[in-house]
């Protein structure tokens, strides 16, 4: 709970989230940053970019970053199916506010969380980067993961990720 | 109650007005008795003081008063206006940029501020003594004002503002207790005044009105109407009732006193009838009017027998009188209505039909100009944008369709959509002229501390470019000036010694060249010293010893990071971080810079940049699938790649065309784009090995190269679209654009690409 209210600053306040499929796992993120679902469209592809940025999309005339969430969590590209999505988010990066899509491998559900059902990442053993974990949600008996839109869509680390790798 | 957007309008007003103060001043050095000049600076300094006043701002209005005093003396010849006197009068324009912050956030001000605005004004009055009254009612007034602002702040005007009314009658009183300021010479102006009911509400305080109109003149009366206030009961203790009748003592013209009620006007009723010994004056003014207005109001306001906003009162009223039921006789007259209204005596109206007899209709074509908030503009541009796409992508399949009729009315449309695009576009042109006055300041101040005299000529001031351009562009510019000052102007005996004016001179030039707009920075100084350069790019690596670079070659080294061959590191410049960053902050403003110097004549610095950054003219090309954009003015000519030159591509990276070399890039390599992947669509129809590849001969400054593609498509609009902080770090793409397909294609950087290149390519086969 400690780990949410640090999160973005505004933990306690939204209690609903988005669950998505990422290959045989189930992620959440706060719904309040989300803007919309889109079914996974034609991308451009930006060469020279980290692997994690699968392309550009056209979101009626603004141009929009795509980031495929299974290569920045460090597994293989996924393939897109038919149920594959494109998640568009708010992020926030220097005081500015741009939007970001994720590719992910299916969209569930909209569920409430509690903030007392959220307790803080384990320190070890997660198949994931903690700093990507800002809570693990209890759910039904089980596990999701809430993830850190800040670290996972920290804009500069995939700048720089592009940076190097070009 | 919100007063934000009027507040908006004090801070942008003031800016502008302190910067025109300045411009006038320094003006002022050149011509030192100019008349219109000193009337413009004291012009400035009254009106910043009238909107401080109406808000309250009281540091303003006092540190404004005493630089009003001050030029006022100027302007009567009794005080000189020498340039110790002209630098203070400058220093006190500086002070009050810093005090507008403060004031508006109504912040208490740091101590260090209010030390520098006490030295000031200790220094101002200093040119003072001659005029101890001044002074004296002026630290009065603030006295007054102090008084009453610990009892209700300004600043909120809510229900615990409607007492301050009746400090203003108090106030008032005060000003009316001071019998010894009373001016014979002055003429007595009745006025009435009805504060509409949201005066409190917008914000507004009558007591501070009624104290700004004391600085106008002297209230010698003034007797408070109780007529409009309803019973207790029925009374909003946030609405004003009050009326006021009063008598200024004057010597103001109309305009002036006119001008204190601007904050007010919208809510308020004024009514000012002039003394009666006014009217020879008008009389005299009608008689001296130049040829101009036509109508009789326009004629009567120009001779300040009237105010616009007492006109429109009349035109209204008139208005009203000739909609039916129409009294008997029709409507009356303006000059009638005015007469009847007090607003104007009787022979001034007489003498100014007369007036209007003889009056031409040579119409004043005043330029009338609009504030738009910048985020409008550019939405509607970014709409336009839209449009363009959305008019390029109709047109397309119209012609796919292939139906006639539609096709035309598209393209007719699309005809249309780009005109509005080129409209809007130059809507957000601005002359460079605001950017350029700015340098007059810097060089006046940087060559009094390095102790050269240097002249600034600025030409071209009216050429328009785009307004983000404008915005950054300053600050490459004055790099550039300050080095031009700093290291290229020698001192005035070496100057001398070489048979030039002890005078130096920079000049600033900006013009338009097919397409682009040219500013130039130049100066008759030392210019760059060659052999300095080569030894010290030598030194630090950036050329081989055994190279033989031609003197354009060894100029633009300048531009390379870590570069300065100042002997002193001056705090002006000298650190070698100036040439660089100044190339790479006019690289992405998508221009070029480059420098022309002649040892012992000067040197100029040309940067040149696209009007707009919004819409270029792309030319599109295909890699398999995707399409990319060129800038069509980097294009110089396409060709076929042929079986030949294909081999000599990739075992050398290089081809002769017509007998000179052009390195030449393979896009797909310099991308990175795995064949194996991206063309196995290609693969599919068994057409990797037969695709046929293109080159676009590319240029940018002197650099040529060849840009090996598979597809090319032609010309093509393209509004940019930016990729946004994600791609900050890519280099070879500058942005994106969006087909009329609604897909997303990238536009190349070619100066980026040709570096990216060069760097991961084996020294020394790239070949200029």
């Amino acid at each position: 709970m400690q780990a949410a209210a640090q999160g973005d600053g505004a933990g306690a306040e939204h209690q609903q989230y988005l669950t998505f499929r990422l290959g045989e796992e189930t992620f959440a993120m706060p719904i309040l940053m989300i803007k919309e679902i889109l079914e996974y469209p034609d991308l451009t592809n930006v060469p020279l970019m980290a692997d994690c940025v699968r392309g550009v999309l056209n979101l009626r005339g603004r141009v929009v970053p795509v980031v495929d969430l299974a290569v920045r969590f460090g597994r293989p590209q996924s393939t897109p199916t038919r149920r594959t999505c494109v998640v568009i988010l708010e992020v926030h990066a220097d005081g500015e506010q741009l939007d970001v899509g994720i590719m992910v491998d299916g969209v569930n559900q909209v569920i409430e969380i509690p903030a007392t059902d959220i307790e803080p990442p384990p320190a070890f053993g997660a198949k994931l980067r903690t700093d990507f974990i800002r809570g693990m949600g209890k759910v039904n008996g089980g596990f999701v993961v809430i993830l850190d839109s800040s670290t996972v869509l920290s804009i500069h680390e995939i700048a720089a990720l592009g940076a190097t790798t070009a | 109650m919100d007063l934000t957007p009027a507040l908006e309008i004090f801070i942008a007003e003031a800016g502008e007005l302190l910067e025109q103060m300045e411009q006038s001043l320094l003006l002022l050095e050149h011509r030192p008795g100019d008349r219109e000049l000193l009337d413009a600076v004291f012009r400035t300094a009254h009106t910043i003081k009238g909107s401080a006043g109406m808000f309250g701002f009281n540091t303003i209005v006092a540190h404004t008063h005493q630089l009003e005093n001050l030029l006022d003396l100027v302007r009567a010849g009794e005080v000189a206006l020498t340039p110790a006197l002209s630098a203070l009068l400058l220093r006190c324009g500086d002070h009050l940029g810093t005090l507008v912050t403060p004031a508006v956030d109504n912040l208490p001000l740091q101590p260090a501020v209010s030390a520098v605005g006490e030295a000031l004004e200790r220094e101002l009055a200093q040119y003072l003594p001659a005029l101890p009254n001044a002074v004296d009612r002026h630290s009065m007034a603030a006295d007054v004002a102090l008084l009453l602002a610990s009892g209700a702040p300004p600043a909120t005007p809510s229900a615990a503002a409607l007492p301050t009314s009746l400090a203003a009658d108090y106030a008032v009183f005060l000003a009316s207790a001071e019998p010894a300021l009373a001016q014979p010479a002055a003429l007595v102006w009745r006025i009435a005044l009805q504060f509409g009911a949201d005066v409190l509400r917008n914000g507004m305080d009558p007591l501070s009105i009624l104290h700004y109109l004391g600085t106008v003149g002297e209230i010698v009366n003034l007797t408070t109407l109780w007529g409009r206030l309803p019973p207790l009961v029925a009374m909003d203790p946030e609405s004003c009732y009050l009326d006021v009748a009063l008598e200024l003592a004057t010597t103001a013209d109309r305009a002036v006193i006119d001008a204190v009620f601007d904050f007010i006007r919208d809510d308020c009723k004024i009514q000012l009838t002039p003394p009666s010994s006014q009217v020879r004056a008008q009389l005299a003014d009608l008689a001296a009017l130049p040829e101009g207005p036509s109508k009789l109001g326009e004629i009567l306001v120009a001779a300040h027998a009237l105010t616009d906003l007492e006109l429109a009162a009349a035109l209204a009223e008139q208005a009203a009188e000739s909609r039916p039921p129409v009294a008997p006789g029709g409507p009356r007259p303006l000059g009638r209505i005015l007469v009847d209204a007090g607003a104007v005596p009787e022979p001034v109206v007489d003498a100014a039909l007369e007036r209007q007899q003889q009056a031409r209709l040579a119409k004043a074509q005043d330029s009338k100009l609009i504030r738009v908030d910048a985020e409008k503009l550019d939405q509607l541009i970014t709409l336009v944008g839209e449009l363009v796409i959305a008019g390029s992508g109709t047109f397309a399949l119209a012609q796919h369709a292939k139906l006639g009729d539609i096709v035309e009315s598209a393209a007719a449309l699309l005809r249309l959509v780009e005109q509005v695009r080129d409209n809007a576009l130059s809507l957000r042109m601005v002359p460079i002229a605001a950017t350029f006055q700015r340098f007059q300041r810097v060089v006046r101040d940087v060559s009094l501390d390095l102790g050269k005299d240097i002249e600034l000529v600025i030409a071209g001031a009216e050429t328009e470019l785009d307004k983000s351009v404008v915005e950054r562009i300053g600050d490459p510019l004055m790099h550039l000036v300050r080095n031009a000052m700093d290291h290229g102007i020698e001192n005035a005996a070496r100057r001398l010694a070489s048979g030039k004016p002890a005078r130096a001179k920079i000049s600033l030039n900006a013009y338009h060249d097919s397409g682009s707009i040219v500013i130039e920075v130049a100066d008759d100084g030392g210019g760059l010293p060659l052999d300095k350069i080569r030894h010290k790019a030598i030194e630090r690596g950036l050329l081989a010893a055994s190279a033989n670079p031609t003197p354009q070659e060894i100029q633009q080294l300048v531009f390379e990071a870590g570069f300065s061959t100042a002997e002193a590191v001056s705090n002006l410049s000298g650190r070698g971080v100036g040439m660089d960053v100044v190339r790479r902050s006019i690289e992405t403003l998508r221009g070029m810079i480059e420098i022309d110097s002649t040892e012992g004549l000067g040197t100029l610095v040309r940067i040149r940049l696209p009007l707009t950054l919004a819409i270029i003219d792309g030319f599109m090309v295909g890699l398999g699938a995707a399409r990319y954009v060129l800038p069509l003015d980097v294009v110089v000519e396409c060709m076929e790649l042929s079986e030949a030159d294909r081999c000599f591509v990739s075992e050398r990276g290089f081809i002769n065309v017509r007998g000179a070399v052009l390195p030449v890039v393979r896009l797909r390599d310099a991308f990175a784009l795995n064949d194996a992947t991206e063309g196995a669509a290609a693969h599919a129809q068994g057409a990797v090995l037969s695709r046929r590849e293109n080159i676009v001969v590319v240029r940018f400054g002197a650099l040529k190269a060849g840009l090996v593609v598979d597809e090319l498509f032609g010309e093509f609009q393209t509004v940019i679209k930016p990729l946004g902080k994600l791609f900050s770090y890519l280099q070879g793409i500058s942005g994106s654009t969006i087909l009329g397909s609604g897909e997303v294609a990238l536009i190349l950087d070619v100066p980026g690409l040709i570096k990216r290149v060069e760097r991961t390519r084996p020294p020394g086969r790239v070949v200029a």
